[in-house]
This record gives C-alpha cells, sequence and structure tokens, in this order.
C-alpha cells in the first residue's frame, strides 16, 4: 500500500513541476494529470489530499507569487505582468493577487524593493500563502474566475 | 575550528541513488560500507574530500517501519530537503544529464545576477539545484 502511495507521489510531484515549468499558459488539466498517469478527476482530488490545496489553486499562487517577483524586480507595467504571468483579464488578476496577498499589486509594487536573493530561494519562499478568512479553493471565488484555462478544460 | 562533513539525502533505493549521484551527477564514491542492513554509502564531488553526502535508505535500526513509510512518501513528495551543487559550466552539465537520459528538470539553465542556475530532481524527488556562480557574484553581494 505505502509503495503505492510513494509511486503516485512521486507521479502528482511530476506533474506539479510541468505546472511550475508552464505557470504562464493555459491551464490543461487533462494534460497536467496525464503527467501523473491519472484522470483529471482523480488527479485533483489526490493532488489536493497530497499537496493541502487544489492544482489550481496552487498554480494562482505560483503565478501570483512570479507577479510579486515581476512588480518588484522590474518596471513592467501591471496590465504586462498579469499577461506574463498567465492570467488573461486585469479584473481577475487584482482580485486574486488581493485576495492572497492582502493588497493591490501596485500597493505591492510601492512597498517592496529587489531581493538580493537566489532566485530559486525567492521562488520558493516568498510564494504566498493565501490571506486569512479568503473562500477556500473550489469556492465562489475560484469557480468564477477567467483563470484561464484551456479550451475544453473543465472547471474541478 | 568546525567545518561541514556529512550530510544526508534520504533516497528511496541505494543502488538507485548510486546510479544516478555517480553515474549521471558525476559525483563519485567516497565510502560504501556494509553492516547487517545498513549500508554506509555516501558520495562527494571529485576532488573535494572534505564534504560527504550520506545516501540514507529510510528503514530499520535506523528508524521503524513506519516511520519509514512516512519517509518514504514525504522524499515521493519532494518534500524533504535537498542539494546545491556548483559547477563551473551548468550548461554543460545539463546537457550532459539529458544525454545521460535525465528528464526530471525542474528548471532549465537560467541566467541571474549571481551567476547561472538550474534545478533537477533525483529519482526519488529530492530538489537537487545546480549553480554557476557568476564571475562577479562576490562583487554583486558583499
Amino acid at each position: 500500500m505505502s509503495r503505492e502511495a510513494e509511486d503516485l507521489n512521486r507521479r502528482l510531484l511530476r506533474a506539479r513541476d510541468a505546472m511550475d515549468r508552464a505557470y504562464a499558459e493555459p491551464l490543461d488539466v487533462r494534460a497536467v494529470a496525464a503527467v501523473a498517469y491519472v484522470s483529471e478527476a482523480h488527479f485533483i482530488r489526490t493532488f489536493r489530499a497530497v499537496f493541502g490545496e487544489t492544482p489550481h489553486r496552487y498554480l494562482q499562487r505560483r503565478r501570483v507569487e512570479r507577479s510579486m517577483f515581476l512588480l518588484r524586480e522590474t518596471e513592467r507595467s501591471v496590465t504586462d505582468i498579469c499577461l506574463d504571468v498567465g492570467f488573461t483579464s486585469l479584473g481577475t488578476f487584482s482580485r486574486t493577487f488581493r485576495e492572497i496577498v492582502g493588497e493591490t499589486p501596485s500597493g505591492y509594487r510601492m512597498g517592496h524593493e529587489p531581493m538580493a536573493a537566489p532566485h530559486c530561494f525567492q521562488k520558493a519562499t516568498t510564494r504566498p500563502m493565501v490571506a486569512a478568512g479568503a473562500k477556500r479553493p473550489g469556492g465562489s471565488a475560484t469557480r468564477s474566475s477567467s483563470f484561464g484555462e484551456a479550451p475544453g478544460a473543465a472547471a474541478p | 575550528m568546525i567545518k561541514l562533513n556529512v550530510a544526508s539525502v534520504m533516497v528511496l533505493d541505494q543502488e538507485e541513488a548510486l546510479d544516478f549521484y555517480v553515474n549521471k551527477l558525476g559525483l563519485e564514491v567516497a565510502r560504501d560500507i556494509h553492516q547487517g542492513p545498513f549500508r554506509w554509502l555516501t558520495v562527494r564531488a571529485p576532488g573535494d574530500p572534505g564534504i560527504e553526502i550520506f545516501l540514507q535508505e529510510p528503514g530499520p535500526p535506523v528508524q521503524d517501519e513506519a516511520t519509514a513509510a512516512q519517509l518514504r512518501e514525504l522524499i515521493a513528495k519532494g518534500a524533504m530537503g535537498g542539494l546545491v551543487i556548483q559547477t563551473d559550466d551548468a550548461r554543460g552539465l545539463y546537457e550532459t544529464l539529458r544525454a545521460r537520459g535525465v528528464t526530471d528538470f525542474t528548471q532549465e539553465p537560467t541566467d541571474h545576477f549571481y551567476g547561472t542556475d538550474m534545478g533537477v530532481r533525483d529519482p526519488f524527488g529530492n530538489p537537487i539545484r545546480i549553480l554557476q556562480p557568476a564571475r562577479t557574484a562576490h562583487q554583486v553581494v558583499a
């Protein structure tokens, strides 16, 4: 039984890595689930059990972390950064950013300067947790967002 | 004086770990001592005898079976510690790993102000960062 769990965890990790590499592209849950050799429904359920959040929420936090990085390190406009990290609408980006970080993208930019830490360290450690009181993944806030799913991909 | 001597990485299979860390990543075996079911297997960077990595397989007699099972599941989901390895040619090492059949890259070689880095996982899920420091990195950090 445990060997099966190890094998599933390893495959889910490989799928999570695939999401991390392609965070700026539209999410194709079916394709990511295929990396783990499981069905879409099984992927969403087991990913949440193993990593503590849905694949959608994981990707949202990755995208928001990347946007925080670009807000700190570059002069690019908020709209450009929104598109850079894979959001397709400025409204969704701003709402998701506020929900997760607790302030607006431009407010965050005003208060933060570039960090002199290795990129992998920043990427791992500055990834935001969801702000207290935020709606849980699968709630209406996530469902109603235009998350940039690939055409034909079903919402969880 | 104190200095780092041995650090450990938890692996699911020591033979498979040996193949990855030595035959693919290019480290060399430092010690390989069998003591009953226990195997003290360490690797090191060639020419760097001071620091060894213990490739540790969880299980008795060090951990009980239930603890080992928990550790194995954590290793497989990438939740255990990893390594940072330094090289003078990150892109060259990337190509070497690819040629040796490694596919689990978490990041292709990328340039930063502090150098070029890349990410790969060992066969079990442990993260390995590979860094080629910029020639002027010490000036930037100082």
